[in-house]
């Protein structure tokens, strides 16, 4: 306004697309503006400084926003008559109150509405009461209305000609009822009609079989068009559906499936090369994601628990069955094979009764299975199947039946280890099947809040159980076995609290056996249980992966386990024959190279020779080239080895085989020479393609082309032992030189300028996110401090002048003062002096 | 002369505890030698004062490095006095007047040896071979030959030759570590890929690695986060019942 108050920011230069905000200033202004906040906030505070006193507004809800004035109002009244009830009105008990509404006295109102009753009489009256006669004496209403009518209208005629015309009037009613009946019922025709019209575009959606049948439908509830309606909807609706649930046929599904597990393969490939694991973690969309949603591998592999044949279990033949089928044989004569696979289907879904979805679910896949492999006779072979089973149901033991009926329906999950427990004792396998089953439907994590947390702790009980089965004096590895399934389906709805806890046991006996060395020296091979668990986590994780969470710390543990666990007893070599088993099944798809494996079996061979001096060759760690437990796998009983048969060995020998004569615990130790040869023989299948492979297996070929004592050995181990050696020995050595990777040649320097998009004038380029933000945070920071001072110094310069002109208004009057008495004392002295004067002069 | 607890008692202080304080170290010459000249463990504990005698007394040891050469055997991964050793022999082979057959001969022998170690051994051998290729460039043949015979028929290089000259280490190519770039223990199939590419210029530190333990290494393994658990996608039947189980053959269920 006034130029004089203006300040001008002159700028050097002008920038072109810069807008600028303060190239004008008002120093005036803003400074009065700063002047009067401070006189309203710091000045007030100054004044108040010392003072104690505060002024409360103790109105009532006079800062409640949420009350409308009326109510404020109205509980004020209240309050104040409240407060004035007990104190002064006691005695005064002629004085009436004078109720209020809005300010006025209730009483003028009284009388105001009364006076203006009394105006509005004459029309309302005769309105309301017309139709209040209409409304309540509805009888005669007509009559009346008519007559009343009649009276206002024309007041000459009658009663007689009112009668007349009362005829008349009901006459034309009937006849409008008339009217209004037929127009009815034609719209009715012309609703079926249209009807007609959408029931022909439906029928061509529907089937041609029940045309007839809907035609009856459709004569027999003409009356009521609207609900046949619904009902033709509903049917076309629902012939519409079936198609659509037709149209993923069999061959569909497998193909789904196919595509599937050919993605789940391509991705394992990709996480056993172990490379971008950058690019796997910006995707997780593991399958397993999918699966938990539905429960769908729930049910499905819940059917495969239980079969039974001609009333008993039937495992391993269904085991068979499946080997066949991944292995897509096809065989006429499997067909049987395929016909018990999906009996026992069908029957365990029968047995699942809560679960008819299951059972549907059980009939698709059985179908896809009977399509694969034979298309031609499917119905027949189903039908076929349906007798199977009606038979099979009729042979089920009468005892299992009673004793499942027993089980009740819903389980709550155990809150703890020994109510698991509890839960689970003295049932039979079959039954701590269901159990677990039931217990893991009744909690889905879909149904309630916590079931998940829930179940996630029942894995931890699961495992912790098998745990214990298999370390009992007589392990119940059957039941494990059976349990394994539900372990696996908890661990597909929850990996990451199944690997936590695994881990947990991992750490654990990782730990003990760390103790153990600290102390001892030397380890011990720990329990049967460790074994059975180390043997889950193939079950449940995929070995192959190049760094898996579970499953790299499970590698550690068991090379530790062939390093440093001292040898001396059979039980020992079994236990090492068996890790050495998981070795080489973790790696079976990977082809990692494990040498733990390789100075385990050369150990194992190692002792079963007898003691000489060893050449061309060295034991490492947990073996010895001289010691006592030396010979450990010799056998040298002649009637021993000749009555040897190879057998499987049962887990369970590593509890009870001490119990055991002599010639068995003979024949255990060339079972598990055989053993030996036979993953030597796989391991060497294994490495073929190792470039060393030949310097790896040098000291197991030397010791059995060598030491080994083939003649003695029966013709069954010879047969072992020679599968082996030609494993070892046929393979070519073949070695090319290495190359290293070429480099990337380095880009020469340039001189053309490097060409880099600015995003935004005066900021720093070329610094992440994160360093833009910090850099900014500083900056704002520095600002404020800066202001904040500011603001600091002119508050203090303010105060300080509110200080001078306080000091100086107190001067003032101070003087002012002394000016007034000193004044005032002249003027006494002065007239003090005169009186003198007076009194002199007189 | 003396038993072997003893002597390996002694020998572990030898070189902190005892020679320094000795007038004449040099009158522990007929010890060491003998005790080195032992064989297995006693030899590589003897290297330390032995060390000591070469390096500030002026002993002159006769085919020293034949000798370190022929201390070279499985087991040196596997015994407790692994860090020790490879600590000498880090600093023994850290001259670089070393001839290149010599250095080769090592790099191999130590490589084939790596074949049977723990992973814990082999994680920290691995760099200490890389260095010695680093302070030894003449080696690089080892692991890259351009113009080398196409379809050799046997490795090169004879384990069984005492003398390092004779070995033909020079000829031969490190097959081991690449073989080890398939170990199943992740950071060693890593720390043995680095071999495929071109060196940096700077040694790896190993010191941090020698004292290395398996049950750290599990340790870390085990308390390594994930951002997901990858499943087994397969179906299982029981507790052997997955494709083609090695279990099957040789365990039963009872």
């Amino acid at each position: 306004s006034n130029p004089f108050e203006v300040k001008v920011n002159r700028q050097k230069f002008n920038i072109l697309g810069r807008k600028t905000k303060n190239d004008v200033g008002l120093p005036g202004v803003s400074r009065s503006k700063a002047i009067k906040k401070r006189t309203q906030t710091l000045l007030k505070e100054y004044k108040e400084r010392e003072k104690a006193n505060v002024f409360k507004d103790k109105r009532f809800g006079e800062y409640n926003t949420k009350m409308s004035p009326e109510e404020k109002m109205i509980r004020r009244f209240a309050l104040e008559r409240q407060q004035n009830y007990g104190k002064k009105n006691i005695y005064n008990l002629n004085e009436d109150e004078e109720l209020t509404h809005y300010g006025q006295s209730l009483a003028e109102i009284e009388k105001l509405n009364d006076i203006v009753d009394s105006d509005s009489d004459t029309e309302e009256r005769g309105t309301l009461s017309a139709e209040l006669t209409a409304a309540h004496f509805g009888g005669g209403g007509g009559l009346l209305r008519k007559k009343a009518s009649s009276g206002q209208q024309d007041e000459e005629e009658e009663k007689p000609k009112s009668r007349k015309e009362l005829i008349e009037e009901m006459i034309a009613k009937s006849k409008q009822e008339k009217q209004e009946r037929q127009t009815r019922r034609e719209s009715a025709l012309e609703l079926t009609e249209k009807l007609d019209n959408d029931w022909k575009e439906i029928q061509t959606l529907i089937a041609r079989k029940a045309p007839k049948l809907e035609r009856k439908d459709k004569e027999a509830e003409k009356p009521k068009p609207d609900e046949y309606d619904m009902i033709v909807r509903e049917l076309g609706f629902e012939m519409k559906a079936k198609p659509s649930e037709r149209m993923k046929t069999e061959e569909e599904l497998a193909k789904e499936e196919q595509a599937r597990l050919q993605k789940l393969e391509a991705d394992r490939l990709r996480r056993m090369r172990g490379i971008d694991e950058e690019v796997n973690r910006k995707k997780p969309s593991h399958m397993s994601a999918d699966d938990l949603a539905d429960g769908f591998i729930l049910d499905k592999d819940d059917r495969r628990l239980l079969s039974y044949k001609n009333g008993k279990i039937d495992i391993e033949n269904e085991e068979e069955e499946e080997k066949n089928k991944e292995e897509e044989e096809e065989e006429e004569g499997e067909e049987e094979d395929n016909e018990n696979e999906e009996e026992s289907e069908e029957e365990t879904a029968n047995e699942d009764e809560e679960d008819n979805a299951a059972d549907n679910h059980s009939d698709l896949e059985s179908d896809l299975e009977s399509e694969e492999e034979a298309a031609g006779n499917k119905d027949q072979k189903k039908q076929k199947t349906n007798e199977n089973e009606s038979q099979n149901v009729k042979k089920l033991d009468p005892n299992m039946e009673a004793a499942k009926s027993e089980l009740p329906y819903t389980f709550a999950v155990p809150e703890s280890y020994e109510t698991f427990k509890s839960l689970l004792a003295g049932r039979t396998i079959e039954q701590q099947l269901i159990i677990l089953e039931r217990i893991q439907k009744c909690s889905h994590p879909s149904l309630a809040m916590g079931n998940k947390a829930k179940l996630q702790k029942l894995f931890g009980f699961l495992l912790e159980y098998i745990g214990e089965l298999a370390t009992m004096d007589l392990p119940e590895f059957r039941t494990i076995d059976k349990l394994v399934l539900p372990v696996y389906n908890l661990c597909q709805m929850f990996p990451e609290a199944a690997s936590d806890s695994i881990k947990f046991i991992l750490r654990d006996a990782a730990h003990d056996m760390e103790e153990v060395t600290e102390v001892k020296g030397r380890a011990t091979f720990p329990g049967l249980d460790t074994l059975i668990y180390l043997k889950i986590i193939s079950l449940l994780f995929p070995t192959s992966d190049f760094w898996h969470p579970v499953v790299t710390p499970a590698f550690m543990y068991m090379s530790q386990l062939l390093t440093k666990c001292r040898i001396t007893t059979l039980q020992d070599v079994i236990k090492g024959l068996f890790i050495c088993c998981l070795f080489l099944e973790y790696v079976s798809l990977s082809r990692r190279f494990v040498p733990e494996l390789i100075n385990f079996l050369l150990g194992v061979l190692h002792i079963s020779l007898p003691k000489k001096q060893a050449q061309g060759y060295t034991v490492v760690h947990p073996f010895t080239p001289v010691g006592k437990n030396l010979e450990l796998l010799l056998v040298c009983d002649k009637k021993d080895l000749e009555s040897w048969q190879k057998q499987n060995l049962p887990l369970s020998i590593v509890t009870r085989l001490n119990e055991t004569s002599r010639t068995e615990m003979n024949h255990t130790r060339l079972s598990c020479l055989a053993f030996c040869f036979d993953l030597i023989k796989k391991s060497a299948a294994l490495y073929e393609s190792l470039p060393s492979f030949h310097e790896i297996m040098h000291p197991i070929r030397i010791l059995l082309t060598q030491y080994v004592p083939v003649n003695e050995y029966p013709e069954k181990m010879k047969e072992w032992y020679h599968s082996a050696v030609q494993e070892l020995e046929n393979k070519v050595k073949h070695y090319t030189p290495m190359v290293c990777e070429k480099k990337k040649p380095v880009p020469l320097k340039q001189y053309t300028p490097k060409i880099v998009k600015v995003l935004e004038f005066g900021r720093k380029q070329a610094s992440s996110k994160k360093e833009q933000e910090r850099k900014q945070l500083i900056q704002r920071h520095k600002r404020e401090l800066k202001g904040a001072i500011r603001e600091i110094r002119k508050d203090n310069q303010f105060l300080a002048r509110m200080q001078l002109s306080e000091i100086m208004e107190r001067d003032l009057a101070r003087k002012r003062k002394v000016k007034e008495l000193l004044g005032s004392l002249a003027a006494q002295e002065g007239e003090w002096k005169a009186m003198k004067r007076k009194k002199g002069k007189n | 002369q003396l038993p072997t607890g003893l002597y390996k008692k002694v020998l572990v202080i030898l070189h902190d505890s005892i020679l320094p304080y000795m007038n004449e170290p040099t009158l522990m010459i007929d010890f060491l030698t003998v005790a080195y000249g032992i064989g297995g463990a006693i030899s590589l504990l003897a290297l330390n004062g032995l060390f000591i005698l070469i390096h500030q007394h002026n002993l002159e040891y006769p085919d020293f490095y034949k000798k370190l050469y022929s201390l070279l055997d499985p087991s040196i991964y596997h015994v407790k006095y692994r860090a020790r050793f490879f600590h000498l022999v880090d600093l023994f082979l850290s001259s670089s007047h070393l001839p290149a057959y010599l250095v080769a001969a090592f790099i191999k022998r130590l490589s084939r040896l790596a074949l049977t170690a723990p992973p814990e051994a082999l994680l920290m051998v691995i760099p200490f071979i890389c260095n010695l290729f680093r302070r030894h460039p003449a080696c690089k043949v080892l692991v890259h030959r351009p113009n080398g015979p196409e379809g050799m028929s046997e490795d090169p290089y004879i384990m069984e030759e005492e003398e390092p000259s004779k070995s033909r280490a020079l000829e031969s190519c490190l097959w081991e570590i690449q073989s080890l770039q398939n170990h199943y223990h992740p950071d060693v199939a890593k720390a043995a890929a680095v071999l495929n590419q071109s060196l940096s210029e700077i040694e790896d530190d190993i010191s941090g690695l020698l004292e290395l333990s398996a049950y750290e290494l599990f340790d870390k393994e085990v308390k390594r986060e994930a951002a997901e658990v990858p499943l087994e996608f397969e179906q299982i039947r029981g507790l052997f019942g997955k494709k083609n189980d090695i279990f099957a053959e040789h365990f039963t269920l009872d």
